[in-house]
């Protein structure tokens, strides 16, 4: 707890010495952030609405890295899940109120499309031994061109091509009505809005941590982690846990893309300004860096990093320049990495004794 | 004759290839070292913006402004390479995660944002800008004239730099260590080479390559200031290392592969030619073909081979020799 609690500390004090430098007011910096992010009426619900899909690719880096498979290709994982969805949500959806099949359709197809997407790299590595870094983030990129290819380039399933709007500026079909997913709402300074998205995000994290905690596969995938050598001699089956990891991983982001068709956006949104300036898979391993790989811990650092990113999103102006963010959450994670290194070697500052005692190893 | 498809595409190939080719460089030389640096797209960002920054505030004639200009650029790409150095090799950090924070703290939504909104460099086109540097007559000349007399100086700096990187990398005995500690730094260090000086001055110059790169976006390419002007250009030049099997005259093809292949897309498309469904296929190629020589690279048969550094990627401590 003490180092991400600190990293958060320092980083608030390192990005001040830059607003500083380029002769801004900190402290109204910081006080406008905080009411945007948490304190203004209506704020809480917009945070829930970055935090959402940032539990998610949170939760999917946090699955992956925790077992040392760096997939770094939440971005694309969820871009995928959207797109599966969202054909999900318009092949059974209807008129109507939400209902819950074409709801249920929409979050498999989101898992599912963000699984096949991660068990891209996953089967690179496994059996050709790949580095899954660049692969899994090469395919962001293609991911990225897919689903602005559905929507600008071509007429697919997915693009509106009847009515006006859609003569002028190519745009995706409406979400039916039945496929959008239902909210609670809570209430608290004017309510807020609990999508079903932070629900599902919730239950994924605490499935998540019995998996890895509690069961014979977590065990086995953290020795794989660990040492390959150490899981190969155990006779654990190495591939297919690679596989299974990248896939849950993958399912995650997707899930996550799903939630952005089904609770926020109601269509597909391939605008180059939109979803994909939006960050959420890079974001998301921040998230897990900062929640030390903890799923449970990523719910809550989603939250702060949502409430960041949303203070990101509404303010504009002198106090608030654009980039700060990004600023800040680099930072975050420049000394949660660093501060990982004083627990991991117990460093301990004590005064110089006569007989120094000796070093304790690592 | 110099307007037909190929010449075109070749020659805008080296001109969009040449930031790749500096940050692959530049990347080259910290891999080979044995540190992976993810962090190129936000260092050629802070490099971008600083330089385009230089060219803005600093009066002076247009040679001595871009001279100033490239400086600045190389020495902000530097510092935000300092970040990842200490945190890897000093604090033996995560290499993946400190590169991408790296990225996420300089690039597209981060600092050079900030500098580029804070310095309000949006607002102006670049006030001087690398220009061809050889006389119309030479440019004009079939073929040739395009592709090799019609390019900015940065573009004849970075033929020099393959060369000396080559040069560096395999002719001397400064090269040689460089890629004994990037292979087995146990090894080097019984040999009395410094791992971590090593490994910071390369990253380091790696850093100060990104910038450049950056830069050459800024101030030649497309001279003026947007957030995330580089497009992913930091992440295809981490491909393009392995892509070019960690060779600084490999790299330079690629480069020019990949750059020809960014401009393929809008010139197919200015000429009338309908894509369709190639369009994704046409766009998608570099990062699919990067997939596919990553495959290929990494069968450990053919790996040594191809000479991926043994050690990339892995903290050097001593106390674990």
């Amino acid at each position: 707890m003490a180092v991400p609690a600190g990293s958060l500390v320092f980083a608030f004090f390192a990005s001040g010495l830059v607003l500083l430098a380029t002769g801004h007011n900190a402290l109204s910096s910081y006080r406008q952030l905080l009411d945007a992010a948490f304190g203004s009426k209506g704020a809480l619900g917009e945070t829930l609405v970055s935090a959402t899909p940032l539990a998610f690719t949170g939760l999917a880096a946090a699955a992956a890295f925790r077992m040392r498979i760096f997939n770094i290709g939440g971005e694309g994982q969820l871009y995928v899940g959207a797109i599966t969805a969202m054909a999900a949500g318009l092949y059974f959806g209807g008129n109507g109120g939400p209902s819950a099949f074409p709801i249920a359709a929409m979050v498999v197809a989101g898992c599912v499309g963000g699984a096949l997407w991660a068990l891209i790299p996953g089967i690179l590595r496994a059996f050709f031994r790949t580095n899954e870094i660049i692969t899994s983030l090469m395919l962001n990129y293609v991911a990225a061109y897919l689903l602005t290819y559905l929507i600008f380039n071509t007429e697919s399933y997915w693009r509106q091509t009847t009515g006006f709007n859609a003569s002028v500026f190519p745009t995706s079909k409406d979400l039916p009505s039945s496929a959008t997913w239902p909210g609670a709402t809570i209430h608290l300074r004017g309510g807020v809005l609990l999508p079903l998205g932070a629900g599902l995000a919730v239950l994924a994290a605490v499935l998540l941590w019995f998996l890895y905690s509690r069961t014979r596969f977590g065990f086995e995938a953290q020795v794989l982690g660990d040492s390959v050598r150490a899981a190969r001699y155990a006779g654990m089956r190495t591939r297919r846990k690679i596989l299974a990891v990248m896939a849950i991983s993958g399912a995650l982001a997707g899930l996550g893309g799903a939630s952005q068709d089904g609770d926020f956006r109601h269509m597909l949104d391939a605008d180059p300004n939109g979803l994909q300036r939006q960050y959420y898979g890079y974001s998301g391993i921040v998230v897990a860096a900062l929640a030390r790989y903890n799923p449970l811990a990523v719910l809550p650092v989603a939250f702060l990093i949502g409430g960041l990113q949303n203070a990101g999103n509404t303010l504009q102006g002198a106090d608030f320049p654009a980039g700060l963010v990004g600023v800040i959450q680099g930072i975050i994670l420049f000394s949660a990495l660093g501060g990982e290194l004083l627990v991991r070697y117990r460093v301990r500052f004590v005064r110089r004794q006569a007989a120094a005692p000796a070093p304790e190893s690592a | 004759m110099n307007n037909s498809l190929l010449v075109v595409v070749i020659a805008s190939g080296v001109a969009y290839g040449t930031p790749l080719l500096y940050a692959a460089l530049g990347e080259l030389l910290a891999e080979r070292s044995g540190v992976l640096n993810l962090g190129v797209e936000g260092m050629m960002l802070v490099g971008a913006v600083m330089g385009f920054w230089t060219v803005q505030r600093f009066h002076a004639s247009t040679p001595v402004a871009l001279a100033a200009a490239m400086g600045v650029a190389a020495f902000a790409g530097m510092l935000a390479s300092l970040i990842h150095a200490f945190l890897v090799i000093t604090l033996r950090a995560s290499q993946i995660v400190s590169g991408l924070a790296l990225t996420i703290f300089a690039g597209a939504a981060g600092l050079s944002s900030y500098l580029g909104n804070d310095f309000n460099l949006g607002a102006n086109p670049a006030r001087a800008q690398f220009h061809a540097v050889f006389p119309a007559r030479l440019q004009n000349l079939p073929v040739v004239g395009p592709i090799i007399f019609g390019h900015n100086i940065l573009v004849y700096a970075s033929w020099v730099l393959v060369v000396l990187v080559w040069l560096y990398l395999s002719r001397t005995r400064l090269g040689l260590n460089v890629r004994a500690v990037g292979d087995s730094p146990a090894a080097a260090d019984a040999m009395g080479i410094s791992v971590a000086a090593y490994r910071y001055a390369h990253t380091l110059a790696g850093g100060a390559l990104a910038g450049v790169a950056g830069a050459t976006f800024t101030l030649a390419i497309t001279p003026q200031w947007v957030d995330g002007i580089t497009g992913g250009a930091g992440w295809i030049a981490i491909a393009l290392v392995i892509f070019a099997f960690w060779r600084p005259e490999l790299c330079m093809v690629g480069a020019y592969f990949f750059g020809a292949l960014q401009d393929l897309t809008p010139e197919l498309q200015a000429r009338g030619i309908h894509l369709g469904p190639t369009v994704l296929w046409t766009s998608s190629l570099p990062y699919l073909m990067t997939i596919v020589v990553l495959v290929l690279v990494s069968a450990s048969s053919t790996r040594r081979w191809l000479g991926a550094p043994a050690a990339l990627g892995m903290p050097y401590v001593r106390e674990e020799r």
